[in-house]
Parts: C-alpha cells; structure tokens; sequence
C-alpha cells in the first residue's frame, strides 16, 4: 500500500499536496481506490464553488459502490481533472499521480497543518 | 446481524490468493481477487471460477417428496424427470416470497434444493412448516462444496476432468458421476452469469483438490478465481433476479416478472391469491432500464417521472462492465414498464434519464 511521505492526508482516505501556485491537489489515497475497485465514474460538478471544510464536493463511482467525497479543508474548486473524467481507471492505476481528482485554492493555508502526515494515515488504516 | 460469520471450506485458498474477504449473508466470503471488472470480462471471455460454497443444499427423501414440493414451490416439478432441473421459487402466504431456488430431480423419491444462503435457517423453518407428510428432510449445505466454473471455455476446461460428455449436456440439466477421480460429483449445467458452464458439487473435503485440479485444467484458458463483485454485475446484465434486492418477502412474484414460473395447473402455498392477482393484471412490474444520461443506478435511488413525480424505486443497480453504462432493475407502476419508456433515476438530487429496454441487456452465449 503506497503512502508517500510527503503528502498529506485526511480520515476520508484523501491526500493533499500543496503546489508552488499556492493551489493544492487532492485526490484519494491508494487504500480508498484499492478499498472501491474498478473506478468507472468520477462525478464532480462543483468547479467555481467555495466548499466548506468536511463537506462533499463529489462523488466517486466504482463498479459496485458509490463513495462522497468530502473537501479537506474550506476551499474553492478551481479544476477538475479532465482526464480521471474521460478515463476513471486512471485513479486506480496512479491514484497519486493521473489519477488525481481536483485543484482547490485553500481559504486558509496555514490549516494544511492539521491534516494528518503519511506516518498517522498509515497508523488509521492499520499498515 | 452480530453472530459470527461462517467460513466456506477454500477460506484459506482465497486468502492466498489475495481475495478482499466480506461479509456475505453470514459467510466471509471472496468479493475479489484483483478487479470487478477483469474478472467479469474472464468469465464473459473465457473462464472463471466462483465459490458459492455459501449457498444452501437441502434433500428431500420418500413418496410424498413431489408432493411437498409441489405444495411450497411455484413451479411445477411434476415435470422434472432424473437428472432435469427448474428454476422456482416458494411464495409466502401474504404475497411475498420466502426464497427462488432451484429443484433438481435425482430420482422419483429424491430432490435436492439449492437456495439462497442469507435464506437457509428460513426456507429450512418454512418447509418444515408445511412437511405434514412425514417427508425424510436433511440440511447438507455445510458439507458440500459449490463450485460456479463459467464462461465459454468452461465446458473445454472440466471435460479434462471426466468422461462423462459435457457438451451433451442440456442447460438444466446435471449428472451425478467422477470428477478428477473424485466420486460422487455433481455436474449441473446452470449457471447465474449467461455465459455458460457447469456448478460442480463436490464433498467439502475434497473442496481444495477439485478447486486446483480446475485451475490446471484451465490454465491454458488463462482461468481465473472470480469474487462475488463480478457474480453480481454479470447476473444483472442477464437481469437475474438477486433475492434481498429484487424480490423478497414483500414482493409480488407476479410484479417481479416470475409468472413463467408460477403453474396454476396445481394448487400451492397462496396460489388462490396469486391467480387472482395475475387475472386482475400487476399494478406495478419490475423493469429493466439503461442510462441515457452519464450516470450509475444504486439500489434505493428514487426513479422519477420526467416530472420528477416519484413512480419507484431501484432495487439493483451498477456499471455494465460490457455496455460501459449503467443499468438496473426497479420496480415502476405498469403504465411506465413498456421497453422504450423514458423514466428518471434521481442520482444525488438530480434526474438522469434513463430507458426502459427488454431483458437481457447482454446477450447471453448458453
């Protein structure tokens, strides 16, 4: 199960990665598309919102179950990934990488700190 | 549900092989091994293998077999002659159904029932209820193995295993013979997916062995361990009723389309009822639907009107791995069950439209 180090991670099996633009990524971790499956359908149609913290702002479609997503911290979608939206399996092939969900823009930087470092995600999933 | 869950007699086999182990009506129970989707596609294909060890086998003994299930089951099964098999199902006495399952006939005096395992103390309990005959009744569904070996290269796959002639086989129909020098195997040409093959009954205790001596017949057919997330997308793309979603003991099997199993040539457990309901025509039916709109129906979601006025519900529900859209089955007033009927499935607040077709929505290949 990939956790890397330098990403950071929330309870709902989602990661985060601050960019150099002041914007952040978040997708879900390796144990979450591993957990759902086959990923058939990535349903985001909040682009332009502001969302609060722990809200849901999506959903992402496997082939037998369906799971929210829900923001990490209080923020505004400002892209959704075209290419997880033509090709869903790409979050189960590279949930770090391609298969990243959406670009937000924090209202508050500074609570990235409260989310948790890949050493307490992996102790919540018991790895 | 907090009794603890039982184990097939291969746990260890799937957990080797890297199943995700469920809770499945009280079995941990494998619902896959690598993905959903390339496992339906290997049986669809090629061939697969499924334990369903989880279901429930029941024989029923003596002269008054027949008649017992003649009394407790929709269909008729005085036409079943040895070796033949029949879909049916044992309505309750307040419309509903209490199980479907499949007679299989041995000989005259015997039968075995298959059922649903999520339903095997209660169709247990409920043929007991009415065994007022004396009929000789045992419950061997924990000492037999079930294994599904499907798809198209199944019959190729189990024909190394044994001389009896798989390709002459009717569909429902089985044998009782040798299997990989295993004795006492039956081979039933049946099947939850339409892609054809053979459930193999096998003694649990040679559960491991038949479950291998399978895998290097097929290895030239790329065979694979198939879990129950595949089971399920494959029986719905055939539109096989799954009972807890699409028919249970509040259903009408009339509405749910099982009316090509309910003979009225005999008398059964609420059949008066029944007659009666069918000569005043089904006010609402089961039917099947594709998505137009991007979109995956769930079971539960509200389906709409193009008004939004709700007229149902969905009762299964997924992604075709074949189609590359959602389907699913739901229950809809008569009026809106004609196949061509526009209708709305509500997806988190929002309507996505959705057609009413005929079944199956794949093309079945037995």
């Amino acid at each position: 199960m990939s956790i890397p180090e330098e990403l950071k991670y929330t309870p709902d099996h989602e990661w985060v990665r601050t960019e150099t633009d002041g914007t952040a990524t978040v997708g879900i971790t390796d144990f979450a598309q591993s957990e759902l499956g086959d990923i058939v359908f990535i349903d985001i149609n909040t682009v332009g919102q502001t969302i609060a913290q722990g809200e849901i702002f999506g959903s992402v479609e496997a082939v037998k179950t369906v799971s929210d997503l829900f923001i990490p911290l209080t923020a505004e979608i400002v892209e959704v990934n075209q290419a997880v939206n033509d090709s869903p399996e790409l979050v189960n092939d590279d949930p770090y990488g391609k298969g990243w969900m959406v670009k937000i823009k924090l209202a508050d930087p500074a609570q990235m700190d409260a989310l948790l470092s890949a050493g307490a995600y992996k102790e919540l999933i018991g790895h | 549900m907090t009794e603890e869950l039982q184990s097939v007699p291969l746990e260890a086999v799937h957990q080797r092989l890297g199943a995700k182990m469920v809770p499945f009506a009280g079995f941990l129970m494998p619902v896959r091994y690598s993905s959903d989707i390339e496992e339906h596609n290997t049986v669809r294909q090629g061939v697969g293998v499924f334990d369903v060890s989880h279901m429930g086998e029941f024989v029923l003994r003596g002269p008054k077999a027949l008649e017992l299930i003649q009394r407790v089951s929709a269909n008729d099964a005085s036409v079943l002659f040895d070796g033949k098999i029949q879909y049916s199902y044992l309505p309750n006495a307040d419309g509903g159904v209490v199980d479907d399952l499949l007679v299989y006939r041995l000989n005259q005096e015997e039968y075995y029932l298959v059922v649903n395992a999520s339903n095997i103390e209660k169709d247990w309990n409920w043929i007991c209820a009415h065994n007022t005959d004396g009929v000789e009744m045992e419950n061997i569904s924990a000492e037999l193995c079930l294994l599904a070996v499907q798809g198209p290269q199944a019959t190729q796959t189990l024909q190394k295993l044994t001389d009896i002639d798989l390709s002459a086989m009717d569909y429902y129909t089985f044998c009782r013979g040798t299997m990989a020098g295993i004795d006492d195997v039956i081979i039933s040409a049946t099947g939850y997916t339409g892609a054809g093959g053979f459930e193999i009954y096998v003694g649990s205790h040679h559960a491991e062995q038949m479950w291998n001596v399978i895998f290097e017949a097929g290895a030239d057919f790329g065979i694979k361990p198939i879990g129950l997330g595949a089971r399920d997308t494959l029986r719905l793309e055939m539109g096989y009723c799954l009972y807890g979603n699409d028919i249970d003991d509040t259903t009408s099997p009339l509405e749910a389309g099982l009316g090509w199993v309910t003979k009225f040539s005999k008398e059964f457990v609420n059949s008066e009822a029944l007659k009666i309901q069918k000569a005043a025509g089904p006010a609402r039916k089961l039917v099947a639907f594709e998505m137009i709109d991007r979109g995956i129906p769930r079971g539960h979601y509200d389906l709409c009107a193009a008004d939004g006025a709700l007229i149902g519900s969905v009762t299964s529900g997924t992604q075709s791995p074949v189609l590359g859209k959602g389907i699913g089955l739901g229950y809809v007033p008569t009026l809106y069950s004609k196949a061509g009927t526009e209708i709305f499935v509500k997806v988190r607040d929002r309507l996505l439209k959705a057609v009413v077709v005929k079944l199956p929505f794949v093309k079945p290949t037995v």
